[in-house]
């Protein structure tokens, strides 16, 4: 059954068909045409499909497309609006991805967390990050960028030239 | 030391903003339009069987339904190294999940219905799922066609048997060596299947237009291997080389598992069944698990001589691949094993055996360190125990029969020059080898443990890389090559090579992912080569671009061509100070003379490499002869671990990596890929764990039961040391390092379990389940309990 569903994408209202059974991640990705939310597994175990909801992380691939009626999804693409957030730059300036398929709910949840927590230590940071499957980096670039980002980090990895 | 200005730098990746900001696609990323076909496959429900029928028409009726294809429509053999695959199977069935039929529908749901209701009739045959099975006398023959396969001259299929191939490897006299030694060591060790679980999947898009054109889009680590068996695969349909276009977006995460051929192959044929429309495949997670590639099993039995002082006299090492069900790539993983299996060791008497055994479990293949790791567990387990036995300090003992430049390897070639010796000093160094730590926690052990490694490229000896570089007007540069970046930073040091030779920085460069019709000829991203040999490819194209621009600017402005150089973009010249002419002036406009016309022309270089000097060629009873390994990149690990004496749970407070990268391009880059590689292999010895029930089905299809580490699993130090011998002929003197970083995991873990406790755990993974067990076993469970209460 169809059914019409309104709702804030990346700050942009958007209006869409969806079938009653439809998932968030593949509506966002095949209908709406944002990809940056990873299809890694499809049951909720990889985090690559992390989107916001409300400002809360969640894993598209576990959210009805008609559960997101009248509430905000952000994406990459909507963090991303007026350029790269600090966070951004920090992950790169400390090479906290290698092939770069976990990077965007990587971000996501990183991003979560300072907007939580904005002095997490290094156990918090490890913990909102457990959700996320990165198979490259072995997470240490990842958790010492957001060390640096909240001024906890050793200064490593900045002014690559 | 040469004064470089972008080599040995930590230049920021060049793919860095494309992957933090979102923009890099990968293969499911790309959009086709809404003719874009889906197919689902009929999977075998099991291990071993002969179909009898095949029954479509209840879904060939479904609204939706295009097609249904099954072997009968593609009945040709293809493969790697040996043709002894099937794009669907043909009258039999070898592993649970194997593609039998694949239906092509208007969309995904309809194409996984459907699947489910095509009828397949098995006749069962006994599964055979282990080695063991496998070797039998009289065992059931999985491939009975097996002396009709055709496949590389290095390889040696044993006809009417489950052995697909055998390395063997003498030197000297073993029996001799053995009876005459002081000590000989004797052990079986055994290693599991893995899975690489790169967080993307395997998909491929295939469309075969009208005119004959067949593009396949592949999440890949191969475009032109791809293209290649795509090629010779579909060959009888009339398809050319140059027909066929293998277009590669961004790859998330390989560890070899998207080397080679796998379910591409169903993009590349299923298009052909529905000429002028896109047909996408996209594996599922669990799929991803059975049915790419895995890393092979090993059962490896290993005898080890030596001298009271020391010396290691012999060595003999058996080893048994649990291959599975179809070898066309895995069979080089035993053999590149099987020629290396002394591990980086000065060795006199060498006797090797490494088997490429069927089985009905799914296919094995490349994964991060080729087999190197397999072996490595036994190999750096059994010196670990042979130095206790006689008495020395396991460092020493390595130090003693570490292998030096100049050595004889196993096969006669010599071993290339390396950093073995210091990197052996620096590890210890680092880990405080010697210094005895005890923990104040009277329920912990605290152990430490140590471990060489070394690998080599395996490749066949003609295997190449080629780069096309084309100068802009300003300038700046495209790079055209077709390694693939997997993450690894290939396209940041592509780009910083040919900044180092042409003095345009990287910034100012792009190196974008292959596309077969237009990015020249590579081999495959494997084997942590493209480093080496498409590095050798790019510094080559760039030495080009700069003779064409001296020569240009010798024959256009009458200037001395020896005293010309680059330097800041611009050509200079020794011998005229005020002479600076930028690049961006005539790389592309050429140089204007005072009669209106122009000399030159636009820039374009080309290189190429090939490393000419291997061979594969030897003896099949000894591999005496032939030059298969183009050089070792070798290293010492070293561990700290802190083990709960109750629960078994193991803790890393340290670990050390230190290798001989020749020369580090981009530190920070190793740097990751220490990182990186070490967590993966902690993982595979710690908990990961491939399991399979008595009918050969895999129990543990995705990443709740099959746990890879998150975040909350780091060693609380990674230490990485790089030692720079340099490589003659590697640019700028590197040498891969991608793969070694998780080689020596797993035996500096069981090495420090030993350590601890006085266990020696020989059945990978170490969990703390078995450690716990090995502890009750040996009555060393009840002891530490009750230390453990005095101690309340
Ligand atoms: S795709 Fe949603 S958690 Fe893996
Ligand atoms: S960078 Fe590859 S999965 Fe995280």
């Amino acid at each position: 059954m169809k059914k019409k569903i309104t709702f804030l994408l990346n700050s942009e209202t958007r209006s869409i068909e969806v079938e009653s059974g439809d998932i968030l991640l593949d509506v966002l990705r095949d209908k709406l045409g944002i990809k940056t939310p990873k299809i890694g597994c499809d049951m909720g175990d990889c985090g690559s499909c992390t989107v916001m909801l409300d400002g809360k992380t969640v894993k598209s691939c576990l959210v009805l497309a008609l559960e997101v009626e009248g509430q905000e999804v952000t994406t990459l693409e909507g963090l991303m609006k007026d350029g790269m957030t600090p966070l951004q730059q920090t992950f790169h300036d400390f090479n906290s991805f290698q092939c770069g398929f976990c990077t965007p709910g990587m971000v996501l949840s990183a991003t979560e967390l300072i907007n939580k927590n904005p002095k997490p230590n290094r156990k918090e940071i490890q913990e909102a990050l457990s959700g996320n499957l990165c198979r490259c980096t072995g997470y240490i670039p990842i958790i010492e960028a957001v060390e640096d980002l909240i001024g906890k980090g050793k200064g490593e990895g900045k002014e690559k030239g | 030391m040469t004064n470089y200005k972008y080599i040995g730098k930590s230049a920021a990746r060049v793919d860095g903003i494309a992957k933090i900001s979102g923009a890099a696609r990968f293969v499911d990323d790309l959009d086709f339009g809404p003719n874009l076909l889906f197919a689902a496959i009929v999977e075998s429900s099991v291990a071993h069987a002969i179909i009898e029928k095949i029954d479509a028409s209840e879904a060939e009726k479904m609204v939706g339904v295009v097609k249904v294809v099954t072997g009968k429509d593609f009945p040709y053999r293809f493969g790697l190294y040996m043709h002894d695959r099937y794009i669907l199977a043909q009258d039999r069935v070898r592993f649970v999940g194997e593609q039998v039929a694949a239906v092509i529908a208007r969309d995904p749901k309809t194409a996984k219905k459907a699947a489910k209701l095509v009828d397949v009739k098995y006749k069962e045959l006994s599964p055979i799922l282990n080695i063991e099975e496998a070797l039998k006398e009289k065992s059931v023959l999985i491939h009975p066609e097996l002396k009709d396969y055709t496949h590389v001259p290095w390889f040696f299929p044993k006809a009417n048997t489950n052995v697909a191939h055998l390395r063997k490897v003498r030197k000297g006299d073993t029996n001799k060596a053995f009876q005459e030694a002081d000590f000989v060591f004797e052990d079986t060790y055994t290693v599991p299947r893995y899975a690489h679980c790169a967080i993307e999947v395997h998909g491929a898009i295939g469309l075969f237009d009208h005119s004959g054109r067949l593009t396949v889009w592949t999440a890949s680590q191969s475009p032109h291997t791809q293209r290649h068996l795509f090629a010779e695969a579909l060959a009888p349909l009339g398809l050319s080389h140059k027909d066929v276009r293998v277009i590669t977006p961004y790859v998330g995460g390989g560890f070899g598992g998207k080397a080679g051929v796998s379910m591409e192959i169903l993009g590349a044929a299923l298009a052909t069944a529905v000429k002028g429309n896109p047909v996408k495949i996209l594996w599922s997670r669990a799929q991803e698990f059975y049915n790419t590639y895995q890393r092979q099993g090993l059962t490896a039995k290993i005898k080890l001589s030596c001298k009271k002082d020391g010396t290691i006299t012999a060595i003999q090492n058996n080893l048994f691949w649990d291959a599975g069900a179809y070898v066309e790539y895995g069979a080089n993983v035993v053999n590149a094993a099987g020629l290396s299996a002394t591990g980086p060791y000065r060795i006199p008497n060498i006797e090797i055996n490494s088997y490429c055994i069927y089985t009905n479990l799914p296919p094995g293949g490349p994964y991060r360190g080729f087999g190197y790791s397999e072996f490595l567990f036994g190999l750096e387990s059994q010196i670990n125990e042979a130095a206790k036995k006689i008495k020395m300090d396991p460092v020493e003992f390595r130090k003693k029969n570490a292998i030096r430049s100049g050595d004889k390897l196993s096969y006669g070639a010599s071993m290339n020059q390396s950093g073995l010796a210091e990197a052996i000093e620096k590890a210890a160094e680092a880990i405080e080898w010697g210094k005895d730590e005890k923990s104040n926690d009277p329920q912990k052990a605290i152990g430490k443990g140590f471990s060489l490694f070394w690998k080599a490229p395996a490749m066949p000896p003609n295997a190449s890389s080629t780069a096309f570089l084309k100068f802009n007007e300003d300038a700046s540069l495209n790079i055209l090559v077709s390694g693939m970046e997997i993450g690894q930073g290939y396209q940041t040091v592509m780009a910083q090579i040919a900044a180092e030779v042409l003095t345009v920085p990287p910034e100012k460069i792009r190196i974008e992912n292959p596309d077969t019709d237009r990015n020249p000829y590579e081999w495959q991203t494997v084997a942590s080569h493209v480093t080496w040999g498409c590095g050798n490819a790019v510094k080559r194209a760039a030495e080009d671009a700069r003779e064409q621009i001296f020569d240009l600017i010798e024959r256009a402005l009458d200037k001395d061509r020896d005293s010309l150089f680059l330097k800041d973009e611009m050509v200079m010249s020794k011998k005229e100070p005020g002479f600076k002419l930028p690049l961006k002036n005539f790389v592309i406009a050429g140089i204007g003379k005072d009669d209106g016309t122009f000399r030159g022309g636009p820039i374009v270089g080309r290189g190429m490499f090939m490393p000419e000097f291997a061979s594969a060629l030897s003896d099949p009873e000894t591999s005496q002869g032939g030059k298969p390994n183009v050089h070792y990149t070798v290293g010492a690990s070293a561990i700290k671990i802190e083990i709960d004496k109750e629960t078994g749970k193991i803790k890393i407070p340290k670990v050390v990596l230190a290798v001989d990268v020749g020369k580090a391009l981009n530190p920070d880059l190793i740097k990751g890929q220490v990182t990186g590689g070490l967590l993966q292999g902690i993982a595979t010895v710690l908990y990961e764990d491939m399991r399979f029930d008595e009918k050969g089905k895999l129990l543990n299809p995705n990443f709740a039961d099959y746990k890879i580490p998150t975040a909350m699993d780091i060693p609380d130090e990674i230490v990485s040391i790089l030692v720079e011998v340099p490589q003659p002929d590697g640019p700028f003197g590197a040498r891969g390092v991608g793969e070694h970083t998780m080689i020596p995991a797993a035996p500096i873990i069981a090495n420090a379990v030993e350590d601890a406790l006085g266990i020696r755990i020989k059945s990978m993974p170490i969990t703390a389940e078995k450690i716990v067990l090995e502890l009750k076993k040996q009555g060393l469970f009840e002891q530490t309990k009750e230390e453990y209460i005095d101690n309340k």
